[in-house]
């Protein structure tokens, strides 16, 4: 980790620094033919799956009918966008929406923190790498897989989890059929799915805290406590930061494969969000134009936020992705 | 609270761990262990129902030892041929969609890789790709266009749509920058063109990133199921993912279409399988190659973890 952050670093200043030394290098200069035609292929298949798709969203202007085409379809303006706030659920699920993903971005936020804070401070080498090991499993199974495990497991009726609940008197929750607790295991069971594998992340920058500031503040009589505090934390507060504005995208997304997986009728009117109602207007009920319209109004709003986090980041902390 | 122990302790006893740190590390042992036991034990759960036999998982009795073990879900499982079909055609788009996209993302990588005064429209493409990653297409204009193509139903309707991994792309694109630039220079002046040099000098020094990047795509091949779902006219050829989709959160339904369909062996098995325990079976089943590659995964995911870099 440490050493990709250098090659990272190195490549941020040898992009700078290659103006100075490019009279001298010229000489060797190839013609750059060859790599237009290497990024050929690439370029023609980004384009087609997801630059035309970009500008088949006019759909959402359009009485969109599969059978006449984007071309033949009637033109009906802001129809679809009228039919879409008309929606007796439309406020519900925006508003849906908006708690579930809220909740996971801070969610998703600070326990990544705390537990590589914790990890930390663990001083036994072996059982820390066991417990990191145990943490990061959930990240790599699909939301099928585990839409399969928590119907079994937090089932009222037959679930290991209400059995255990049980046994200190508590329950039987009913935790994917009612309104009451839904939003809540979303938002759980998506930080239990994420939280291992932000803990790298945290683990990484804390790895790269000059170990001289710790020892310092020992001979100065900081406790653990206090080195924390005015140590550790300042540290890593860049990472947090930049965590922070990248995950500003998010706001609206409030997680369509966990969802549209393990959402029933019983809890519909708690756990409907933008995307799954997106897809039960196109392909399950053919209303091509308002579902466009909807998913056009998301994208938009999540393309400005992720692009306001990029911009901050950049600002603020020197952030390049290329 | 915690604090304000550990400094009194600390005024009074400098260089031995005070009690308040003592008590915290109990504490935190404790914790850590459980929130480790609470992302395993769901599996150990998952795969003790799978290995139980009907009646103690019908009665709940089965908690995270199988009870009456039977390996009679699984024997279900490989005999209701969907499960297998569906796995090879998870396995043939892991194979294929990966290599597609190694075949895409190399190459493009190492084009972005090259300064300026090389490629002169480098930004220009870079931002080619990354605005695909700010701004997604809505779902009715992407599925118009991928059945516009006339790939719908063919093992490239899970492949082309999604070829060009950005993120991917992006981190070996990184790590290429990293490399010194001499490198490229000299094999230059050895006479080797563009691709020469990617093959004989650049690539042998990414394989660490490559790593990464192929983990990541068979990882994300292997868990899609959307695109199968949309995708795929028929059931027969579902990847795994969509297939299992259709079984997941009722499996009491897929259980009672068995019935009455289906080889003899099939239905003599119905007679001592739950439908708990042979959903745990295929979970635990499509599960298994994922926890293969996962000790590859723990080495490497790390590296791929965070794109760009903070001058710092």
């Amino acid at each position: 980790m440490r050493k990709q952050r250098t090659a990272g670093q190195k490549a941020t200043l040898s992009g700078k620094d290659a103006e100075g030394a490019g009279v001298k290098k010229k000489k060797f200069n190839k013609s750059a033919l060859p790599l237009y035609l290497m990024i050929l292929p690439a370029v023609i298949i980004t384009f087609i799956y997801k630059y035309i798709p970009m500008a088949g969203s006019i759909i959402a202007f359009e009485d969109y009918k599969l059978t006449k085409g984007v071309f033949d379809s009637t033109w009906v303006w802001f129809d679809n966008f009228k039919y879409i706030f008309n929606l007796p659920d439309f406020w519900n699920v925006l508003r849906n929406t908006f708690l579930i993903a809220f909740a996971k971005m801070i969610g998703n936020l600070i326990v990544p923190i705390v537990v590589a804070l914790l990890l930390n401070e663990l001083r036994q080498v072996g059982l820390k790498r066991s417990i990191q090991t145990l943490l990061y499993i959930p990240n790599f199974l699909s939301w099928i897989i585990l839409a399969g495990m928590f119907t079994d497991i937090l089932s009222p009726s037959s679930g290991i989890v209400n059995q255990l609940l049980g046994y200190i008197g508590v329950g039987p929750i009913d935790f994917l059929g009612s309104n009451d607790w839904f939003p809540f295991t979303m938002v759980a069971t998506d930080i239990w799915k994420n939280f291992g594998y932000g803990t790298i992340v945290y683990l990484a920058s804390l790895a790269s805290i000059d170990p001289a500031l710790y020892e310092s503040a020992r001979m100065d009589g900081a406790s653990r406590w206090q080195q924390t505090i005015h140590i550790t934390l300042p540290g890593m507060s860049s990472i947090i930061v930049l965590m922070s504005l990248l995950s500003m995208g998010s706001i609206l997304n409030a997680g369509f494969d966990q969802i549209y997986n393990l959402l029933n009728p019983m809890v519909h009117e708690s756990g409907e969000i933008i995307d799954t109602l997106v897809y039960n207007l196109s392909l399950g009920n053919g209303m091509y134009g308002p579902a466009t319209a909807l998913g056009l109004m998301n994208s938009l709003v999540s393309f400005t936020l992720i692009s306001l986090g990029y911009i901050l980041a950049d600002k603020f902390l020197d952030y390049r992705i290329f | 609270m915690r604090a304000e122990k550990q400094m009194k302790k600390n005024k009074k006893n400098k260089i031995k761990v005070s009690v308040g740190y003592r008590i915290f590390t109990v504490f935190n042992i404790t914790l850590l262990i459980l929130l480790a036991l609470s992302c395993l034990l769901p599996f150990v759960n998952l795969f003790a129902v799978s290995l139980s036999g009907q009646f103690a998982v019908n009665s709940n009795s089965v908690s995270f030892w199988p009870k009456d073990f039977t390996l009679a879900s699984y024997q279900f499982v490989l005999e209701s041929g969907q499960f297998l079909q569906s796995f090879w055609v998870t396995v043939k788009r892991v194979v294929l969609g990966v290599s597609v996209n190694m075949l895409l993302v190399i190459p493009t990588a190492y084009v972005l890789s090259q300064p300026e005064r090389k490629f002169k429209h480098r930004k220009i493409f870079a931002w080619f790709f990354v605005i695909t990653i700010l701004f997604s297409a809505g779902l009715v204009p992407w599925y118009t266009v991928v059945r516009a193509t006339g790939i719908m139903g063919s093992i490239w309707a899970l492949i082309l749509p999604d070829a060009v991994p950005v993120f991917s792309m992006l981190v070996l694109m990184n790590y290429m920058r990293g490399l010194p630039e001499e490198l490229q220079d000299a094999a230059f002046i050895d006479g080797a063109g563009h691709v020469r040099t990617l093959v004989s000098v650049i690539l042998p020094l990414c394989l660490p990133s490559i790593a990464t990047i192929v983990l990541f795509a068979m990882v994300g091949h292997w868990n899609a199921w959307f695109d199968g779902m949309l995708f795929m006219n028929r059931v027969e050829d579902y990847p795994l993912q969509s297939y299992l989709q259709t079984i997941v959160v009722n499996p009491e339904q897929y259980l009672a279409s068995m019935r009455g369909s289906g080889s003899t062996a099939i239905q003599n098995l119905l007679n001592f399988v739950s439908a708990r325990s042979t959903r745990a079976a295929q979970l635990f089943v499509a599960i298994l190659p994922i926890m293969l590659v996962y000790p590859f995964l723990q080495k490497y995911f790390a590296t791929g973890l965070t794109v760009g870099s903070v001058k710092g």
